[in-house]
C-alpha cells in the first residue's frame, strides 16, 4: 500500500464548504420559523397572565364600558359547551364516513367522489360555514329562536368534519390488511372485524385526529359570530344565544378601554391553555395504547 | 370417506402424544381421531381484474391428509387456496369461477354464507398475524368471540386450542402478555391455535413457515403432522423439502395450471410430467 494514494478519496474542501453552508441555511430557517411562535407565547403570557384571577374565571362579563368589566365565565363555559356538542356531532359522523371509505367504499366511484368533496370542504373558509348556518338555521329561526348555541356547534362540526374524516381515514388505512384477513378468515362477519379488530388498532390515532379537529374548531371565531353570537350571561340552554372565548376576544380587543383589551389577552391565554390541555390529553391517551 | 356427524366425533385429544406418522405406503391408515371433510376443486378459475391467475384447476384435498401445493412464485398456488375459503374475493376486482365442494356442498352456492364458509375452512397466513391489541389469551378467544359463539368454558377451549397448537406449555404463564410479544414461531403457532379454536373442518396454510427460522419451521411441521389427525390440511409451500416432509400428496402448479398431483413420494421420485421433474430436480423455479 503506497502512502501516496489512499484507498478512499478525501472529501474535497469545496464539498465541505457547501455542506456547511447548507446546514447553516437550514438551521437559520428553523430559527426564523420558531421566532414568531415563541413571541406569540411570550406576549400571551406577559399580557394575559396579569388579567387572570379567580374572579376572572368565575364572573360573567358585565358589559360595562366604565367600571368593572367582569370576567370570562360565560365565554369559557360557552366554548366548552359548543365545542363539546360539535365534537359529539362531527366525531361519530366523521369516523363513520372514514370507516365507509376504507372498509366498504374503497376505490368505488362514489367513495372517490366523497373523498374529493371532503378535500374541498377542508379548504372552505370557516366564515362560509358560519354564513351557511346563518342562512339555513338562524334567519329561518329553526327551533324557535334565531341565534343559538347548538347552531354554533353545528357550524363548528361542519368545519371539523372533513378534518376528522381525513385523519381517521389515514389511520384506518394504516391498519395492516393482514389483520383484517386474519379476522375474516376466522369466519368473523365484517362488522365484527371492524368493531373488534380494526377500530381498536386504530383507536389512538383516530382519537388524536378528533382532538386535533376539536382544537382547531375551538379557536374559530367567524362561524360563531353569526350563529351563537356574543352575549354576557352564562347559559346551559343550547337553544339560547351563547358566548364563546373567540367571540369574546373579538368583541373586547377592539374596544378603546384598556381593561377590556386586557380581558381579551386573558381570554386568549385561557383559549390557548384549553387547547393545550386537549392536546396533552390526546397524547397521553394515544401513548397508553398497546399498538406498538 | 365416512360422513358421520362431526359433533359426535371426539375432538382433538391433546392429552395423548401422537407419534409422528411414518410414511409407509403399504401400512393401512390408522383411523383418524376426528373425521375431517374432503375438499374438491372443480374447474376453478380465479381472476384479478382481467388477469387469470388460476386457469381451471381440478384438485381434491382428501380428508385427514396433508396436501402440499408447490410451484414457482406467481404460479397461482396462494390464489388457489384463497379460493377455497372465499378469501380471494376480498381483494378489489378479484373473482372466482368454478365450484369448490366441501363434502359435496358448494361453498360458492348462492345460499352459502362466506362468513360460515370461512368458519368451516380456517386459514394460516404467510406472516404470523396475531391481533396486536390483544393478549395471547384474547387472540385465541378472538376466534370464538369474533364468530359470535363464545359459548361456555371459554378458558377450557382456549387451553385446548393452545395445547392443540403445542404452544400451551410455553405461554401458560403469560396468557395476558400481548400476542405480538411472542417469538415469530410462537406467533405462528398462536395463529394456528386461533384457527383451530373455532374448530374448522379444513385448515389452509399459505406458506406458514416462510417467515420462520429452521427450528420454528420444524415445530410447525411436527404440528401439521399431529393436526391432520383431526383436520384436512392443504399447505402451500415454496420449500420442496417441506412438502416432502409433511405432505401425503403433492400438487405441482405452473402458470395457473395444475400440472400433476400424486402421492408425495411419486412426485419427488418418479413424476409423470417432464415439467414436474424439471422443477423438483431444480432445473428451474
Amino acid at each position: 500500500m503506497s502512502a501516496a494514494s489512499p484507498p478512499i478519496a478525501r472529501i474535497s474542501s469545496r464539498r465541505r464548504r457547501t455542506d456547511q453552508a447548507a446546514r447553516a441555511l437550514l438551521g437559520a430557517g428553523t430559527v426564523v420559523a420558531v421566532i414568531p411562535l415563541v413571541l406569540v407565547l411570550y406576549y400571551l403570557l406577559k399580557k394575559g397572565l396579569p388579567a387572570w384571577s379567580i374572579d376572572f374565571f368565575t364572573t360573567d362579563p358585565t358589559g360595562k364600558f366604565f367600571g368593572d368589566p367582569g370576567g370570562i365565565k360565560s365565554a369559557l363555559l360557552g366554548t366548552i359547551e359548543i365545542v363539546g356538542l360539535a365534537t359529539l356531532i362531527a366525531g361519530p359522523i366523521g369516523i363513520g364516513v372514514a370507516i365507509y371509505l376504507t372498509e366498504y367504499g374503497r376505490d368505488s366511484r362514489f367513495a372517490s367522489a366523497v373523498r374529493y368533496f371532503i378535500d374541498v370542504m377542508t379548504g372552505v373558509p370557516s366564515i362560509v360555514f358560519g354564513l351557511f348556518i346563518y342562512i339555513t338555521l338562524v334567519v329561518t329561526k329553526v327551533g324557535g329562536s334565531g341565534f343559538a348555541g347548538w347552531k354554533g356547534a353545528i357550524a363548528l362540526a361542519l368545519l371539523a368534519l372533513p378534518i376528522v374524516t381525513r385523519s381517521a381515514e389515514v389511520v384506518l388505512e394504516l391498519v395492516p390488511d393482514s389483520l383484517r384477513e386474519a379476522a375474516l378468515a376466522l369466519g368473523a362477519p365484517r362488522w365484527r372485524v371492524i368493531m373488534r379488530v380494526v377500530l381498536p388498532a386504530a383507536a389512538p390515532g383516530i382519537l388524536t385526529g378528533v382532538l386535533l379537529a376539536v382544537a382547531r374548531a375551538a379557536g374559530e371565531t367567524a362561524p360563531l359570530l353569526f350563529t351563537a353570537t356574543i352575549v354576557k350571561a352564562s347559559t346551559f340552554d343550547l337553544q339560547a344565544p351563547m358566548n364563546s372565548l373567540p367571540a369574546q376576544i373579538f368583541a373586547d380587543v377592539g374596544q378603546a378601554q384598556d381593561r377590556l383589551v386586557e380581558r381579551a389577552w386573558g381570554a386568549a391565554l385561557a383559549l390557548v391553555m384549553l387547547i393545550l390541555i386537549f392536546t396533552v390529553l390526546s397524547r397521553l391517551l394515544a401513548g397508553r395504547s398497546r399498538l406498538r | 370417506m365416512s360422513s358421520k356427524p362431526i359433533d359426535s366425533m371426539p375432538l382433538l385429544r391433546t392429552s395423548t402424544v401422537i407419534p409422528p406418522a411414518h410414511k409407509e405406503m403399504s401400512d393401512p391408515k390408522p383411523k383418524p381421531r376426528r373425521a375431517g371433510r374432503q375438499v374438491e376443486l372443480d374447474d376453478v378459475h380465479a381472476f384479478y381484474g382481467a388477469t387469470e391467475a388460476v386457469r381451471g384447476v381440478n384438485l381434491d384435498f382428501p380428508a385427514n391428509e396433508v396436501t402440499a401445493i408447490i410451484g414457482p412464485s406467481g404460479c397461482g398456488k396462494s390464489t388457489l387456496v384463497r379460493c377455497v375459503n372465499r378469501m380471494h374475493e376480498e381483494i378489489a376486482g378479484a373473482r372466482v369461477e368454478g365450484r369448490v365442494l366441501l363434502d359435496g356442498f358448494d361453498v360458492y352456492a348462492a345460499e352459502a354464507d362466506p362468513v360460515a364458509v370461512r368458519a368451516a375452512i380456517g386459514m394460516v397466513f404467510q406472516k404470523p398475524n396475531p391481533f396486536p391489541t390483544m393478549s395471547v389469551y384474547e387472540n385465541v378467544a378472538a376466534g370464538l368471540k369474533l364468530t359470535g359463539r363464545r359459548g361456555r368454558d371459554l378458558n377450557g377451549r382456549v387451553e385446548k386450542a393452545l395445547k392443540g397448537a403445542s404452544l400451551w406449555d410455553e405461554v401458560k404463564d403469560r396468557l395476558s402478555k400481548p400476542g405480538a410479544a411472542l417469538s415469530g414461531g410462537q406467533q405462528q403457532r398462536l395463529c394456528i391455535a386461533r384457527a383451530i379454536a373455532v374448530e374448522p373442518e379444513v385448515i389452509l396454510m399459505d406458506e406458514p413457515c416462510s417467515a420462520l427460522d429452521p427450528q420454528a419451521t420444524l415445530r410447525i411441521e411436527e404440528l401439521i403432522d399431529e393436526l391432520k389427525d383431526s383436520y384436512t390440511i392443504a399447505i402451500v409451500t415454496h420449500n420442496m423439502q417441506q412438502a416432502a416432509r409433511v405432505a401425503d400428496r403433492t400438487a405441482f402448479m405452473l402458470s395457473g395450471e395444475l400440472v400433476e398431483v400424486a402421492p408425495t413420494e411419486k412426485i419427488f421420485t418418479n413424476p409423470s410430467d417432464k415439467r414436474t421433474e424439471d422443477y423438483v430436480t431444480g432445473r428451474f423455479g
